[in-house]
């Protein structure tokens, strides 16, 4: 066992890893920070998507040990410091962006991290930045709107009838 | 995963003794290794991080003219800042998504030599050299087949130098479920000659298609291809496609790659 330190959503926190243990095992199972979710677990769904250093990552495909003193940023730390929900997870919320839900961490952590490097996506930029997201209830349709709107776009241009 | 030991050196040399073990196994971004570790089809005693190596990180222009790509450079950032060699930052962009291109390597990429990635079709098109820990190699010379290459055991590639074309173009037809190449092109225009290096394709991995240089190193246009043909034989056939339907799609992709760079 290895001795891991890092900053998690703006807190110092520290643990013992070993060398095979995930980023995603290293939230889920030794901090409790069951938000980010572990779906395909082969990099492909993109529910494990968490912020190193401030970029997007797949948290399956990282091994803990890489993100030894890095600012790691979770779905837990994503709402304002009063518990209300950021524009994007309001937005997702507003504009229905989910069903089950299972998929919506790291789709709000993809699109935070989409919105930080192009502020007024287009709507094929949207998609394109979600290929590595999949969702299997909503058809993406309003995930995209969500998105668009967080981003302070007219959305009702490509409103679902 | 089996249980491995793991470690991150700060330079070239510390990661080469590291390798030295047994068993050791160098891990780029990990995007292809850490899900083969998972499916148990490699069991290495120990994992050597080549990310925390600062003079493998980056994108610059050699006194040559070159762009060099250091070897542990991830997807993302060839995409930022290869801007000298418009082909090669745009063919960054189009691997995987946004979340693996943060995370994947170029040296991952050309030391696995997957027959259908996207890099070693711009490593080879470009006639590139592949610098390593200890020697230089040319692109020529370092594919080997389908997830073969000149590499001996533990040995890092710590850089890649791309001459740069007067014009050059990347197209890939998608396999529509892994988004990998089903083919993939790269077209490269010099001014002794163009390069073709093809992808996805063949079961012995990246091909030049020398048939194809020499008609568009005569006349270069979409048109110089017509009548020119690539054998069924050694093709891939899988669910997603035939041989023969690889062989027509490179035929297809060649065209739309000198179209993108004329």
């Amino acid at each position: 066992m290895t001795q891991l330190t890092m900053t998690v959503n703006g807190k110092a926190v520290s643990g013992d890893v070993e060398g095979r243990t995930l980023l995603v095992n290293f939230l889920r199972d030794t901090l409790r920070l069951t938000g980010t979710h572990v779906g395909c677990d082969t990099s492909q769904c993109g529910a494990c998507v968490v912020h190193v250093n401030g970029q997007a990552v797949k948290a399956c495909t990282m091994l803990a040990l890489e993100a030894e003193g890095a600012e790691v940023a979770t779905i837990e730390g994503q709402a304002d410091a009063d518990g209300s929900l950021n524009a994007i997870q309001q937005a997702f919320q507003d504009h229905h962006g989910l069903q089950c839900g299972f998929c919506t961490p790291g789709m709000v952590m993809s699109a935070a991290a989409l919105l930080k490097e192009n502020p007024k996506p287009t709507e094929a930029e949207v998609r394109d930045y979600l290929e590595g997201n999949i969702c299997r209830c909503t058809g993406y349709h309003n995930i995209v709107k969500a998105i668009m709107a967080a981003s302070g776009q007219d959305v009702g241009a490509i409103a679902a009838e | 995963m089996y249980a491995f030991d793991f470690e991150k050196p700060g330079s070239i040399a510390d990661a080469v003794a590291a390798l030295k073990d047994e068993d050791a196994q160098a891990l780029g971004g990990g995007q292809t290794l850490i899900p083969t570790l998972k499916q148990r089809l490699a069991m290495p005693s120990k994992l050597v991080s080549l990310t925390g190596i600062s003079e493998m990180q980056g994108v610059c222009r050699g006194d040559d003219g070159a762009v060099c790509v250091g070897g542990a450079t991830p997807h993302a950032v060839v995409a930022a800042e290869a801007g000298d060699y418009p082909a090669l930052a745009a063919l960054a962009a189009g691997i995987g998504d946004p979340a693996v291109r943060n995370r994947g390597t170029i040296g991952g990429s050309l030391a696995n030599n997957d027959p259908a990635a996207c890099y070693p079709a711009a490593a080879l098109a470009s006639a590139a050299t592949i610098v390593t820990d200890h020697r230089e190699i040319a692109a020529d010379d370092y594919f080997q087949g389908m997830f073969t290459t000149a590499l001996d055991e533990g040995e890092i590639v710590t850089e890649v130098r791309f001459p740069v074309p007067e014009k050059a173009a990347y197209m890939k037809f998608e396999q529509p479920a892994s988004r990998f190449a089903l083919v993939g092109v790269f077209v490269a225009k010099f001014a002794d000659g163009v390069r073709v290096a093809v992808t996805g394709a063949s079961e012995e991995g990246v091909f030049r298609w020398t048939e194809a240089e020499q008609a568009l190193s005569g006349d270069f246009s979409a048109a110089a291809l017509d009548g020119l043909s690539v054998p069924a034989d050694g093709m891939i056939g899988d669910l997603h496609g035939s041989g023969a339907y690889r062989a027509h799609l490179v035929v297809v992709m060649t065209k739309r790659a000198v179209e993108a760079a004329a």
